[in-house]
């Protein structure tokens, strides 16, 4: 993809935690690229640095953390540096984001109608009557049952599915061309989740937005996604399409990962077989090794990978961060 | 909700009767009433008349109820002292206290919520900093000192305002106002500092102690990530969070004015109920201490139902019945 048509694009982004005792990289010297209307996986195990990508795209941090380098563009024009209000206006506008709790998500003194109605105000040059009809028409594209009275209600008077509709809702008012869903499911029942993921699926498709949705969960990843980046302590370990990551995976720990995910039908037979897992943990962002960061847990570990740092390289479809593919 | 009324209204009564026997009480444990009124020397047959025609021959519990049925006509009897009912006393005073205890309290709500968000906003500025450290002088100092620092100061030393009293007042019907008058306004400004010191950076530490906690929730988050301006954030959706707990404590502070107005009136001087108790106390006057003990019971018991009616107006989590919560 030429950077010219990309979406998003991030370069070399380092995200860093000053703490007293050192400077923790959480995120370390990412690239990536999202195109018009893609869906980009982001999976990674907790504290990968995936949920970080995302906030720092839209620069919403929790201090201490901060970009310490790398660039974000948004359709070609760098939106990193740009002032607090300017970047304001890009957020809602531009990108939307969902959390992962829409129990914690909504404000609970407000209607749902009045919190969609302000970002609509916000964002757009429309009546108040207008942002409301645009509201209804918002929560019955959502899918939520008899709009006209439930636009009234309290966040508090939805059931948790209903509100991540609510929050979805929120996040494309203004129609934005990137949605960052962080994690959109992981609170919600099983039942609920696959109705959310196919919902969400569905308006990226028809208001042509492209996702970044970011998830541990492999199983969302492979119903949703077009591409799919692994994330591994803070750096990208392996990004490609995501049927060629599932099925054809390259780096050591994509492998691991597929491995251990349980499939129905395999291993018929035999009764007790155990389902795979990469030995050991992902490393403390204090205690990274040097060289590849995975090489402590690797099965194909090199004298190489313990010295040097190897950069992503194009391996087949997909591009990966090891050295077996140099 | 009416049900939730009413049952607040019992326990506000019973709560009225418990005060109501303990001001009763004061009666009978603070000396003799027969001997107050007729001295040492009188004769047995004139005390035996006394007591029963003051009906104290009678059991305890038949002399409550008639303090009780009398007490809720407003008829707390004479002052021992001033040989004059008690309940026109209290209402002479009772636009003095109240119009310094409001003002202090709209002072130090005013005054407390605008600095507690500063400093939740700003934490890290110079500003903050002093803010923080002058509430430290407001809690740690006692009200008393601080009304003597500030006669000392901007009555003795600089003279810009009077040192006690009330000024002018202007009679409206019962009500006699200091409001109306150039020099009852100037009167007022010290006591009212002096009396809502203490509430204000009460008010402001809370105000930012919250703040600081709805910033950091998901909702707000959210609030930015839909790219509203800070100022829609920090005031439309922060701010509206925090408000149950600061009314809550307002509410119960405002009663605590009130009731604390006693030392702010003896420091100033300020013809009120306070100044009126103290007075009543070193005359061990009783039926003035029974009396102003009831009617700061029953502030309390106003306020607080106010302060619980308030809830329902700020946060519809309780005001929905549960019927229509469901899905």
């Amino acid at each position: 993809m030429t950077p010219a048509a990309a979406l998003l694009e991030v370069k070399d982004l380092r995200v860093e935690f000053p703490t007293r005792r050192g400077t923790l990289v959480a995120v370390d010297g990412i690239s990536f690229a999202i195109a018009p209307g893609e869906v980009l996986g982001v999976v990674g195990e907790s504290g990968a640095g995936k949920s970080l990508t995302g906030m720092a795209v839209i620069r919403l941090l929790e201090p201490p953390g901060r970009i310490a380098g790398g660039e974000v563009r948004l359709e070609g024009e760098r939106i990193d540096n740009l002032p607090p209000d300017q970047l304001r206006r890009i957020r809602g506008r531009r990108i939307g984001a969902i959390f992962q709790d829409p129990l914690t998500s909504l404000n609970p003194l407000y209607t749902v109608g009045e919190q969609i109605v302000q970002t609509i105000l916000t964002h757009l040059q429309v009546s108040p009557q207008e942002a409301r009809e645009r509201a209804l028409g918002l929560l019955r594209e959502v899918g939520i049952p008899a709009p006209e009275s439930r636009i009234d209600h309290y966040p508090h008077q939805f059931s948790g599915g209903m509100r991540q509709r609510v929050v979805i809702a929120l996040a494309l008012c203004a129609e934005p061309r990137l949605i960052i869903a962080d994690e959109p499911t992981t609170a919600l029942d099983v039942s609920i989740q696959a109705q959310i993921i196919q919902l969400l699926k569905r308006l990226a498709r028809e208001h042509g937005t492209a996702v970044m949705l970011i998830t541990h969960d492999m199983g969302v990843i492979a119903e949703t996604a077009d591409r799919v980046a692994v994330m591994y302590a803070g750096r990208i370990a392996e990004i490609g399409p995501v049927r060629e990551v599932i099925h054809a995976p390259r780096h050591p720990y994509t492998v691991g990962l597929m491995g251990s995910i349980p499939k129905l039908g395999a291993g018929m037979g035999k009764r007790h077989m155990r389902l795979a897992q990469i030995e050991g943990a992902m490393p403390r962002l204090n205690a990274i090794p040097p060289g590849c960061s995975f090489n402590p847990r690797c099965p194909r570990r090199m004298e190489r990978c313990m010295r040097e740092r190897p950069a992503l390289v194009t391996a087949g479809t997909n591009q990966t961060a090891c050295w077996l593919y140099e | 909700m009416l049900a939730f009324i009413l049952r607040r209204l019992g326990q506000a009564v019973l709560v009225m009767l418990a005060v109501g026997l303990i001001a009763f009480s004061l009666f009978r444990f603070v000396g003799d009433p027969v001997v107050f009124m007729l001295g040492q020397d009188a004769t047995p047959e004139a005390r035996a008349e006394i007591t029963q025609q003051l009906g104290l021959d009678q059991p305890f519990y038949l002399q409550y109820a008639r303090f009780v049925a009398r007490a809720v006509q407003g008829d707390f009897g004479l002052s021992l002292r001033q040989v004059q009912p008690v309940s026109e006393l209290l209402m002479d005073r009772l636009p003095a206290t109240l119009e310094l205890s409001i003002c202090a309290a709209l002072m130090a709500l005013v005054a407390g919520i605008v600095m507690g968000v500063y400093t939740a906003l700003h934490r890290d500025s110079w500003l903050s900093q002093v803010m923080l450290a002058g509430s430290l002088v407001g809690v740690s100092l006692p009200t008393f000192l601080i009304g003597i620092l500030l006669i000392l100061v901007f009555a003795v030393v600089l003279g810009w305002l009077p040192s006690f009293g009330r000024g002018d007042t202007v009679a409206l019907g019962f009500w006699s106002t200091g409001l109306l008058t150039a020099s009852g306004l100037k009167a007022l400004i010290l006591p009212s500092i002096t009396l809502g010191l203490f509430q204000m950076t009460l008010i402001q530490r809370l105000v930012r102690s919250e703040m600081l906690e709805v910033l950091r929730t998901d909702y707000i988050k959210f609030a930015r990530a839909r790219g509203l301006t800070d100022r829609a954030v920090h005031f439309g959706h922060a701010l509206k969070n925090t408000l149950v707990p600061v009314i809550t404590i307002t509410g119960l502070q405002l009663g605590a004015i009130i009731a604390f107005a006693i030392i702010t009136e003896t420091v100033f001087q300020w013809p009120g109920m306070g100044l009126l108790f103290i007075q009543a106390v070193t005359f061990a006057d009783v039926p003035v201490m029974a009396a102003y003990l009831c009617l700061i019971a029953l502030f309390f018991v106003v306020i607080n139902l106010v302060v619980d009616l308030l809830y329902y107006a700020v946060d519809p989590r309780l005001r929905i019945d549960r019927g229509a919560a469901a899905h």
